[in-house]
């Protein structure tokens, strides 16, 4: 029978191998949702611009959430092949919706008297955007990519399953050896990494958060 | 000046603003009032464009605006909304300065402005300039507001119901800060309200508006004196006249008939005259109504010849007051030179009417008590 013990050990042994998964695993993340960032933020500020787009949109983005993670993987492979490029894409595909959707209640949520006040100062549209709706709608907007991200590093172990490496790497090898000590090998730095993630970009809202919509506690107000 | 030219809005079938043609003078407030859904903010929205007429034209010192880049048109204009138009994610400093920040203004000169207008209204810059909206009062967010507006000397300023979110009495306090800050600075304001005080307390002149029309635009005197229309006078309220003395004339408390004589009659005929009407004066006019004197039952009984005529008697010495004097200096003057009545005459010296202590009890006595 396996004890504590020889779990550690295990992972002690195989600190080096666990450790460059572990980096591969946060490259891939990361960079599938820095895609999804870089294209889902401008996404959801074109359709509260045409809100006739809106429904299109998110319709397509929630239809692709809605295809299984592993289906999907499937479905990527006759065009993509194998490798790296596949995973980032599913994982960049099934970041879209929350960047996208939380982008765009940001930002339909921004009030309107401060869009008519900036209107009515002579911003642009562009100036409304950059000092007024963004600056409003990102503690919104960041929580969508932390939901993303955390999603992502789930979705990345799948990224082993066509050669991509990950964490994943040693959890599908365990389960094929029957190894229990190199599935948890995988499976617990995962787990760590997500919740770091989560708590990490949780840092990032709170900082993002412009400081005058942050409650003033305690602090008094004349008349 | 701005001058409105047949200027309509209509949203498909709905005309929500009907051919308005009005002029707003320089340095004047004009206040827009009305009922809900009457087309003022509107109104006021087509001035910087927020709105676009469906047709005419509006002009401000001659130019059209509807051909002018609306961008730079509402930069030149203030504006002030309801409630919180302050940008919450900036502070009191940034908020003020953001039309100097879009007109690239240098920073200096920028924070030069802040301080000076953080100044203008009450709150010392070292205190306020760097806290955030949320941490201030309703009435201190709503001054920055104003501040705002006038952050790049502005010629005109629109205000659009500002105070309407506030406790009645930051509400009169920020009305009178703003009359006073108008004393200075002479700015055309156009005012939106739906408080008729707050109308009369500030405007130079009222524009009352009612589904997409002006009924009537004129001054809070006129308006209350004069009402051009049932509806006029309904909004304003029958009873408002009386509820701002400065506005109630002679005119409004006097007798109308009061009890004459012309100099040639003997006293005789005076006694007989003031006992048949039960009064104890007669009011002394030539034969064209021309106020002369005054004469008392006391002075006619104290001559024992009673065939002598009321000219060789009569008071001549005697104050009087116009049709448009004030009731607050009327009765300063009967109580200063202790007189129980006064009498009115127009502009040519002719005897109108006659207000004596009695009759302003009974007028009085009617329109606070007569009337509920």
């Amino acid at each position: 029978m396996d004890t504590i013990m020889e779990y550690i050990m295990f992972m002690i042994d195989r600190s080096d191998q666990i450790f460059t998964l572990t980096w591969q695993h946060i490259y891939l993340t990361a960079l599938a949702v820095a895609i999804a960032i870089a294209i889902g933020v401008p996404a959801g500020i074109l359709i509260t611009r045409v809100n006739k787009l809106s429904s299109v949109v998110i319709g397509i983005a929630n239809a692709i959430q809605a295809v299984p993670s592993l289906a999907l993987l499937g479905f990527l492979i006759p065009f993509l092949g194998i490798g790296t490029v596949p995973s980032i894409v599913m994982v960049f595909l099934y970041s879209l919706l929350p960047i996208i959707k939380n982008t765009y209640t940001g930002l339909s949520n921004v009030d309107s008297a401060m869009i008519e006040a900036g209107r009515g100062m002579g911003m642009t549209d562009g100036q409304l955007m950059r000092m007024v709706q963004l600056p409003l709608a990102l503690p919104v907007i960041m929580a969508g990519v932390r939901i993303s991200a955390v999603t992502g590093v789930g979705l990345t172990t799948l990224a082993a399953l066509i050669g991509a490496g990950g964490l994943g790497q040693f959890i599908y090898r365990g389960i094929s050896m029957v190894n229990n000590q190199m599935i948890v090998a995988g499976a617990i730095p995962a787990m760590i990494l997500a919740l770091l993630v989560d708590f990490a970009l949780g840092l990032v809202e709170k900082a993002v958060t412009p400081k005058g919509l942050k409650q003033t506690n305690g602090k008094e107000v004349e008349a | 000046m701005i001058k409105f030219e047949n200027v309509a809005k209509r949203y498909g079938d709905t005309t929500v603003v009907k051919g308005l043609n009005i002029e707003i003078n320089d340095a004047e407030i004009a206040v827009l009032i009305g009922p809900s859904g009457c087309g003022k903010t509107t109104t006021l929205k087509m001035i910087n464009r927020l709105i676009e007429p469906s047709s005419g034209a509006i002009y401000i010192n001659d130019q059209n605006i509807l051909k002018a880049d609306p961008i730079e048109l509402r930069r030149n204009i203030g504006y002030v909304i309801q409630q919180i138009g302050l940008f919450p994610h900036m502070t009191v400093g940034q908020n003020i300065g953001l039309i100097p920040t879009l007109k690239d203004w240098p920073e200096d000169k920028k924070n030069a402005r802040i301080k000076e207008l953080l100044e203008l209204v009450g709150m010392p810059p070292e205190e306020y300039m760097n806290r955030y909206p949320n941490e201030l009062s309703g009435g201190q967010q709503q001054r920055i507001g104003v501040a705002r507006a006038l952050a790049a000397d502005p010629d005109i300023i629109l205000m659009d119901e500002p105070f309407s979110a506030l406790d009645p009495l930051t509400r009169a306090q920020l009305q009178d800060e703003l009359f006073n800050l108008q004393q200075e600075l002479h700015k055309t304001i156009v005012f939106v309200t739906h408080d008729m005080d707050e109308a009369l307390k500030l405007g130079d002149r009222i524009c009352i508006m009612k589904d997409g029309e002006i009924l009537q635009f004129d001054t809070p005197e006129n308006l209350l004196r004069h009402p051009s229309h049932g509806f006029v006078e309904e909004f304003i309220g029958k009873k408002r006249m009386w509820q701002q003395p400065e506005y109630i004339k002679a005119e409004d408390i006097m007798i109308t008939n009061p009890i004459k004589a012309t100099p040639n009659r003997t006293l005789t005929q005076a006694l007989e005259i003031m006992s048949s009407s039960s009064v104890d004066s007669l009011i002394i006019v030539d034969d064209k109504n021309k106020l002369l004197g005054i004469v008392t039952a006391k002075q006619v009984r104290s001559n024992a010849n009673k065939a002598r005529r009321l000219e060789e008697i009569y008071e001549r010495d005697i104050l009087s007051v116009k049709l448009d004097d004030s009731m607050a200096d009327i009765l300063k003057l009967m109580a200063q030179n202790d007189i129980g009545y006064v009498p009115v005459t127009d502009e040519q010296g002719r005897l109108r009417g006659l207000i004596t202590r009695s009759s302003l009890v009974n007028v009085l006595g009617d329109k606070y008590v007569g009337e509920e």
